[in-house]
């Protein structure tokens, strides 16, 4: 529960009157009412595409609503680019921070308005005012350290010193946690809740319900567009934020019953990988695992447990240092990232961006991309195949989009995710690796992936995937590993209970 | 922006958004309207310029180019960049009129004289050879393309400097009791009036076209230059397709150099210099990113073919040639201008 004082004023310093955006004749936004509080935090909760981040822009100021209007202290304001917005104290902190990873502390918080004297620029003073900013938020960092030393959680911290230093009133915070630890979490909630005691307004966006319970004041729900619910924190819990965000029928689906999986898949002997940044030790230890075809498992691990190394590795991009992988009875270890695809061993990449998407490519040319050999005849490519082949996988997969010819980046995450796994399930593999197949999309994005994943294994389908979301555990996995310092510290059935797993991952439940 | 088509074939009625639809069609074809303006405005000029003989001059010259850019254009494409075409050209002119002179092998006491089409094929590989040396300085031992291709522009000039002592070959022609003749026929000869360089240009840009629209190895090359970690997780070999297309920069500059050492009938070391820049000018020209993934072999095309008309066509005008470099320069800036427009609103 927050730690605010309830008797505390909380009067309204922004807010928005049936605010509505158009982009051409799709409706980003509904005519929506919100209220930021005085001191308060404020979490805006949705899917993917119901229009959080359309509001926060407007109310930050880089864009303009189409109508309705903005009151500021209860004065209508107009502001015509986020410059304004930030010197009237509004302040967003963008979901990829906005550093400068080779400059150091001192230099990222002023950069763009550095303290000049006669002289040139007055180092002293500015790092007099870096320190004076550290200690405000009771965090060591030296502001001479180049910021790529920080950890990630200490980078989120020098970025909210930077909205502080310009004096920011309300901090617009889009999903914060995404990258931080456990520990870092609980840094960031205790500067957020220092920063409330003194007065500063938060809005805050997280795809973390839980998480984000535990530090807001008041819960907004917005869906297609539109506010569908409002309520204070004490008020709610995560039932009510589901059942608005998604209406009522929403299910992280079950373990799929009723039929007879197969012999074993893919089997993992003693599996050891040396750390890639060569610092020594194994970030996968001596693990061993085995699927059956048709069996769906679940990998549950913290951050830094070895869970994408440990996939990575079983796809081939990694090099085990000792261990065998076996696929359908035959060694595939050390076979590169193609022959494991051609043999039906396929992996999902944790960050789709990065490693999933080709952003210069259409959603066809995409989704094709992995199955190549199956419409290329002799020296040639089939476009009649191919487009049989995309139009199949955006069927099966659910994707929403305007057809094979549409831009990558015209898709919300969840629709870009299934790219990312109808491009590997066109392969038609015996065993398909996700990691963290729900990381950066929505709820009813993650039960559709997880029905799809459900379904294909009732076919026969070996499905391992990992989260670092305990409720994600507990839906369609047959069995649950617990992965801690690159073994399987537990292994549970799908009868397990939350704390069980939060236990065996080592991360002490809300004891920090 | 998925959605932006739709709107704007329904908004069209209005006369606004027709006349919006028709700057983008401007922008869209921006390489192609580039060079129908050069050949109005030289042809209102110059009597001379617009006339079947002079086209097919123009073209000559831009066969050199444009089969140096198809090399670059395979490059660019995969997120690289190839610096060495222009040395390339040189040695493969110095190597191909280095065989017409006969090679002497000492410990035989003959002198070989290779008929012209093991030239050509020797030249070729020579090229693929140069290509291959940097693929392998690229994806095996990971030093930037920009470096790698650097070095080597200057290792494969000195090569040339080196073997001609800096003179040029100039009797390229072969003697018929030698039986390798026939040296000219890729620079001076004509198939239905068409130069034969022009020919080899179409003949590689079709290819080209197809290896980059219909086979696998095209899509790879997209792919891998557009985002290569995705590539290689989705099966990509990227690291074979890196290699290949600096191995296919290099054949075609050899072929090129063959090109332009036919034209010339000599083949001098300091041959195609600083070709590499208009290379790299005709492939940006044509619309296609620096940073990999965007472009097409049309593109190119006309990109070489505005930088070889506009230029040819300030020499008709007798404009200084001084001048030509700043026009060229100018014409580069505002191409990579409206390719950051373009890509910058995505």
């Amino acid at each position: 529960m927050s730690a605010l004082d309830p008797g505390r004023k909380d009067e309204v310093v922004l807010a928005a009157r049936n605010v509505a955006k158009a982009y051409g004749n799709i409706h980003a936004l509904k005519g929506v009412n919100f209220d930021i509080h005085r001191g308060q935090v404020t979490t805006l909760f949705g899917e993917n595409g119901a229009g959080k981040s359309t509001l926060m822009k407007i109310l930050s100021g880089v864009v303009q609503p189409t109508s309705g209007e903005i009151l500021l202290d209860g004065d209508p304001i107009v502001f015509a680019s986020s410059s304004q917005a930030r010197d009237r104290g509004i302040s967003i902190i963008h979901q990829e921070l906005s550093l400068a990873p080779n400059m150091n502390v001192r230099d990222n918080i002023f950069m763009g308005r550095e303290i000049m004297t006669a002289t040139g620029v007055d180092f002293a003073e500015e790092e007099r005012q870096t320190r004076l900013l550290m200690a405000e938020l009771e965090e060591d960092i030296d502001p001479l350290t180049p910021v790529e030393d920080l950890r990630l959680g200490q980078q989120q911290i020098v970025e909210i010193a930077r909205a502080l230093s310009v004096n920011s009133r309300i901090l617009i915070m889009d999903e914060p946690t995404s990258a931080l630890s456990a520990s870092e979490v609980e840094v960031l909630f205790k500067v957020i809740r220092d920063l409330t005691n003194r007065g500063v307004s938060i809005v805050y966006i997280s795809h973390h319900l839980e998480e984000a319970l535990q530090i807001t004041n008041h819960a907004v729900v917005l869906r297609d567009g539109a506010m569908t619910a409002y309520a204070e924190r004490k008020d709610i819990d995560l039932e009510w934020i589901v059942r608005h965000m998604v209406g009522d029928n929403f299910d992280l689906g079950a373990p799929p019953a009723g039929y007879e999986k197969g012999d074993v898949a893919l089997s993992i002997e003693g599996l050891t990988v040396a750390d890639p940044g060569g610092a020594g030790y194994a970030v996968v230890d001596g693990l061993s695992l085995a699927v059956r075809a048709g069996e769906i498992v679940c990998i549950y691990g913290l951050m830094g447990a070895g869970r994408t190394e440990l996939l990575e590795t079983v796809a081939g991009r990694l090099k085990a240092s000792a261990g065998r992988v076996v696929l359908k009875g035959r060694d595939v270890t050390g076979q590169s990232i193609s022959q494991c695809i051609r043999d039906g061993l396929v992996l999902v990449p944790e960050d789709r961006q990065r490693d999933g998407l080709v952003q210069t490519m259409t959603v066809g040319r995409n989704l094709s991309l992995a199955s190549l050999g199956a419409f290329t005849r002799g020296l040639f490519t089939s476009n009649t195949r191919e487009a049989g082949l995309v139009g199949n996988a955006i069927r099966k997969v659910h994707i929403k989009t305007d057809g094979g010819g549409a831009a990558i980046g015209s898709l919300s995450g969840g629709n870009q995710q299934k790219v990312v796994i109808g491009k590997m399930l066109a392969t038609d593999p015996d065993v398909i690796l996700l990691d963290e197949p729900s990381r950066g999309i929505d709820i009813g994005a993650k039960a559709e992936v997880f029905k799809l994943l459900a379904e294909r294994a009732k076919q026969g389908l070996a499905v391992v995937y990992t989260t670092s979301e305990v409720g994600e555990c507990l839906s369609i996995a047959h069995r649950i590993l617990v992965m801690r310092r690159g073994r399987i510290s537990a292994e549970f059935g799908p009868d397990v209970t939350k704390e069980q797993i939060m236990a065996a991952s080592g991360e002490a439940v809300h004891a920090h | 922006m998925s959605v932006t088509p739709a709107i704007d074939t329904k908004a069209a009625a209005g006369s606004g958004k027709r006349k919006k639809g028709f700057v983008e069609l401007l922008f869209e074809g921006r390489a192609f309207f580039a060079l129908i303006a050069i050949v109005v405005v030289f042809s209102l000029m110059s009597p001379n310029y617009f006339t079947v003989s002079n086209f097919l001059i123009m073209a000559s010259h831009v066969a050199i180019f444009g089969l140096l850019a198809i090399g670059m254009l395979l490059v660019i494409l995969n997120g690289g960049i190839d610096l060495s075409v222009g040395s390339t050209l040189g040695l493969a002119g110095v190597v191909a009129g280095f065989l017409m002179q006969g090679v002497t092998l000492p410990q035989l006491g003959v002198i070989l004289y290779p008929s012209v089409w093991v030239v050509v094929v020797l030249t070729c590989l020579l090229g693929a050879v140069v290509g291959a040396v940097n693929g392998v300085l690229i994806a095996y031992l990971r030093v930037p393309a920009f470096v790698a291709t650097l070095g080597v522009l200057y290792v494969a000039r000195g090569i040339a400097l080196l073997m001609t002592n800096g003179l040029t070959y100039n009797n390229l022609g072969g003697r018929p009791e030698l039986g390798n003749t026939g040296f000219d026929w890729l620079g001076f000869n004509r198939l239905a009036g068409v130069p034969i360089g022009v020919l080899v240009l179409l003949v590689f840009a079709i290819i080209c076209h197809i290896l980059l629209t219909r086979t696998a190895f095209g899509r790879w090359l997209y792919a891998s230059g557009g985002n290569e970690r995705a590539a290689e997780l989705s099966g990509v070999p990227v690291k074979r397709v890196k290699i290949t297309v600096y191995v296919l920069s290099g054949v075609c500059a050899a072929v090129a150099g063959l090109v332009l050492s036919s034209q010339l009938t000599s083949a001098g070391p300091t041959a195609g210099t600083t070709y590499e820049l208009t290379a790299i000018a005709a492939v940006v020209i044509g619309g296609a990113a620096l940073t990999g993934g965007r472009g097409t072999v049309i593109g190119t095309m006309l990109g070489a073919f505005v930088i070889g008309f506009l230029s040819d066509g300030l020499v008709i005008i007798g404009v200084s040639a001084y001048w030509q470099t700043v026009f060229t320069g100018a014409v580069i800036v505002t191409a990579v201008l409206l390719n950051s427009i373009k890509y910058g609103r995505r």
